[in-house]
């Protein structure tokens, strides 16, 4: 099973070996910086550091090496990489100290530049970032073993295309495309007997989001698994460069719906910043009481699936049910079955009176006291714990290796959750846990959600309660330009929203880092070596969103 | 484990009556914005004027709203002042103004009526909506209504989402599939005008630019009972929503 698993996770368990005990805080990570890269890396005087940490790389080919200091010795999580044309190449490679923030690496390059160095040798999880940043910027990455054909699928466009480049018009609809005629997947098992099983994007009797799996088997087990995303893709970070602060909003909310809130409320953290404006204390408790309501449903919304995969419809019913109570309850609350329309640069768009929030504190007691119910039901019942237990393992080495985040980190004992990690919008005001769990299979994944939809019906609780009377929107004093960054524990995990603003504060570059984005990279390590069977139950325990990776 | 039965029985029938009854429980539909009567001209331009998708337009001193491009983002209704009337509801299933010779489904298909569904680029809220009508307290099965695995199977193509350039040939592909009669239901204002995606290089617009459409479910997304309610259009066994009147209260 180990030799199958193709090379890309060997060196990370000898990497993982290493792995440094040693915890650096901001201050001691930047001495260890300037102790070892001490000509590679020079601090930001200007306005880039003004709300986040950052380090200017002076020589690109340090990169690499830096790259691997970060992750592996000193414990950071990869954020992702954000690509920007200005008057230079600017590349913004976003790291995580634990328990201190964020910290961020400029590397500028000049405009004609077209190859730069690569650290997916280095950082797994940065392979994605770097294959988007070809497709959609043109930029080739030394010694990248697979660029080409990621988001532009080569069966439809050319390549070469770069539509995020500036010069790019986003408007053109009758674009000449130059498909591959002759494209085809590329296939890897070579047994006798082998080939290959495609499934979607139209699958599922097209319930499930588009998406496209090609499956490599010799007969039972699923021996390569290679998920082809971005069906979906709408260009939502081009579409909404030359918009207004709330023209964006609105798709910075609506590129995927089922974590509306917690996506408009990253945006809406980082134009806060951006302007200087102080969220009324009001405001706050109720984004926190919105945020996890709608986490709340969110995981109720995957169990149900979980459970549906599984083929156990009675407790796919209670938990669907329990599910569509959560949305009339969203909608009898705020206007809006999914949340659409509540946030707002400085806090929210209405208020709510305390009859509301009295009748959605009644749902929310009603529908944890079902999940609590149904978790112990599922908890005996041997047939659907014979599904997920020892299924779809995803070790806590490979987690680490692919830095997974989310629910799906949690179960393979990765305990990183930003509300408590780089606490935003109140949380620190808050008492939570944030459940973890060892094993990694599917079952552990199936209790992460069970716990943490228990944790959000406390928060909100407390968020309810601590509510005191005042402002609900604090107004724009001093509209401003420049870059930040906001970030929240999204349902599916930690999510950054990046958002430089020009002059005249339209947006001039607008990058969201998704945890769908990163997650689906970690399918193929927990469908491989699985039967065939198991492959939608393993899916459905990754909850994985294709409209929030694809944007 | 036999005891998931007698859970599933105690549980009772929660399913809605819609059709037969109308469904009343709180928070169904999220109720969409009627043409408002204001006092004076300027307040019913500036009603207009706060609308992000130019879906509000004024004419002396009425606000006219268009559905079709409305993205129900609230801000007509809560927070700012010059506020339109909303209307509860969602029978929202209408023939495009286009298409003048609509005609439903013969009555041999639509007392069995097989859906085949395309998620071409949605946000996931509309297709999460269609899901639900296979949840208990919607179960469009006791309707006689199916979801298939495979178009040529289907009578319907129920397609969300604004068709991004990269779903554009799948979901011809499903189409091309699938067998005469067929009718094709947009749902959502993404499938109907494009939504907040608009037209751009990777999104068509709206699916009525790729295929012909015969229905459209308005809503942003629209509730899982307009989404019924146009498979219900598309079957003969519901009238299609005329535009929604002026109220009579003034604003």
């Amino acid at each position: 099973m180990g030799e199958r698993r193709m090379t890309l996770t060997d060196s990370s368990i000898a990497n993982t070996q290493k792995i440094n005990p040693q915890r650096y805080d901001a201050q001691s990570l930047a001495a260890a910086i300037e102790q070892r890269f001490a000509s590679a890396v020079s601090p930001s005087a200007n306005e880039e550091s003004r709300f986040d940490r950052t380090l200017i790389v002076t020589q690109p080919e340090a990169l690499p090496s830096l790259a691997q200091f970060l992750f592996w010795d000193a414990g950071c999580s990869f954020g992702g990489l954000i690509v920007e044309e200005r008057e230079e190449w600017i590349l913004r490679y976003v790291f995580r100290i634990p328990g201190d923030g964020w910290i961020h690496f400029i590397l500028r390059l000049p405009l004609a530049t077209r190859t730069v160095p690569s650290i997916s040798a280095q950082i797994h999880a940065a392979d994605w970032y770097e294959r988007e940043a070809e497709d959609l910027f043109g930029l080739e990455f030394e010694e990248h073993p697979r660029l080409g054909d990621f988001i532009l699928h080569d069966q439809v466009w050319q390549e070469g295309l770069a539509p995020m480049r500036k010069a790019f018009d986003a408007g053109q609809t009758h674009l000449k495309k130059r498909p591959k005629e002759d494209w085809h997947p590329v296939l890897v098992v070579q047994d006798p007997g082998a080939f290959a099983m495609p499934v979607g994007p139209v699958y599922e009797g097209g319930i499930g989001e588009s998406v496209h799996f090609l499956l490599e088997t010799v007969g039972e087990d699923v021996i390569r698994a290679v998920p082809r995303l971005f069906y979906n893709y709408r260009a939502v970070e081009k579409i909404a460069e030359g918009k207004s602060v709330l023209d964006a909003l609105l798709l910075a909310e609506r590129f995927s719906a089922k974590s509306a809130f917690a996506h408009s409320l990253a945006y809406c953290q980082a134009v806060e910043k951006i302007f200087e404006q102080q969220v009324p204390l009001r405001a706050r408790s109720l984004r926190v009481a919105l945020a996890e309501l709608e986490r709340l449903r969110h995981h109720a919304g995957a169990i149900a699936a979980i459970c549906q995969s599984t083929a156990l419809t009675v407790s796919e019913a209670h938990a669907a049910i329990v599910e569509e109570q959560l949305l009339r309850a969203s909608c009898a609350f705020a206007g809006h079955r999914y949340l659409f329309g509540l946030n707002t640069p400085g806090g929210l768009r209405r208020d709510f009176d305390a009859q509301n929030c009295r009748n959605l504190l009644g749902t929310v007691d009603t529908t944890s006291r079902q999940l609590h119910r149904l978790e112990e039901r599922l908890r005996y019942s041997s047939s659907f714990l014979d599904r997920l237990e020892d299924v779809g393992i995803i070790s806590q080495e490979s987690a680490r290796d692919l830095d997974l985040v989310g629910p799906l980190g949690r179960a393979s004992g990765l305990a990183h959750d930003l509300r408590r990690a780089c606490p935003y919008g109140g949380y620190e005001r808050y008492r939570f846990e944030v459940p973890c769990e060892k094993e990694g299979d599917g079952f552990a994944r199936l209790r992460v959600l069970f716990s943490e939809a228990q944790q959000s019906a406390k928060l909100i609780h407390q968020a309810v309660e601590s509510l005191e009377p005042g402002e609900i929107c604090a107004p724009v004093t001093q509209p401003s330009a420049g870059a930040a960054s906001g970030w929240v524990e999204a349902p599916i995990g930690a999510a950054m929203h990046w958002i430089r603003l020009d002059r005249e504060q339209k947006v001039e570059r607008y990058r969201i880092l998704s945890p769908s984005f990163r997650n689906w990279l970690g399918l193929h390590v927990a469908v491989e070596d699985f039967a065939f069977q198991d492959f939608p139950i393993i899916l459905a325990t990754f909850g994985l969103s294709a409209s929030e990776c694809d944007r | 484990m036999s005891s998931w039965f007698w859970h599933g029985v105690r549980r009772g029938i929660q399913t809605t009556r819609y059709p037969g009854a109308p469904e009343t429980a709180a928070g169904v539909s999220p109720g969409r914005p009627l043409p408002t009567t204001f006092a004076s001209p300027e307040q019913a331009f500036q009603a207009a004027s706060n609308c992000p998708v130019g879906a509000i337009s004024a004419s002396k001193n009425i606000a006219s709203v268009d559905l079709r491009t409305c993205v129900w983002c609230q801000r007509c209704h809560f927070g700012s002042s010059n506020l339109l009337n909303w209307d509860e509801g969602y029978e929202w299933a209408q023939t495009p103004a286009t298409k003048k010779d609509y005609s439903a489904l013969h009555s041999a298909f639509g007392q069995s009526l097989h859906v085949m569904v395309v998620d071409a680029g949605d946000c996931g809220a509309c297709l999460h909506e269609v899901k639900q009508l296979n949840n208990p307290l919607y179960n469009m099965h006791r309707l006689g209504i199916f979801l298939t695995a495979t178009p040529r199977t289907a009578d319907v193509l129920l397609v969300v989402g604004p068709v991004s350039e990269n779903m554009r040939g799948p979901l011809l592909k499903t189409y091309e599939a699938m067998p005469d009669p067929k009718r094709v239901l947009a749902v959502g204002t993404c499938a109907i005008t494009g939504g907040v995606f608009g037209k751009s290089f990777m999104s068509a617009g709206g699916v009525g630019m790729v295929l012909p459409v015969d229905v459209e479910v308005l809503g942003d997304p629209p509730p899982p009972l307009a989404i019924l309610h146009g498979l219900l259009v598309v079957a003969g066994r519901k009238k299609p929503t005329t535009a929604p009147t002026q109220s009579r209260e003034e604003a």
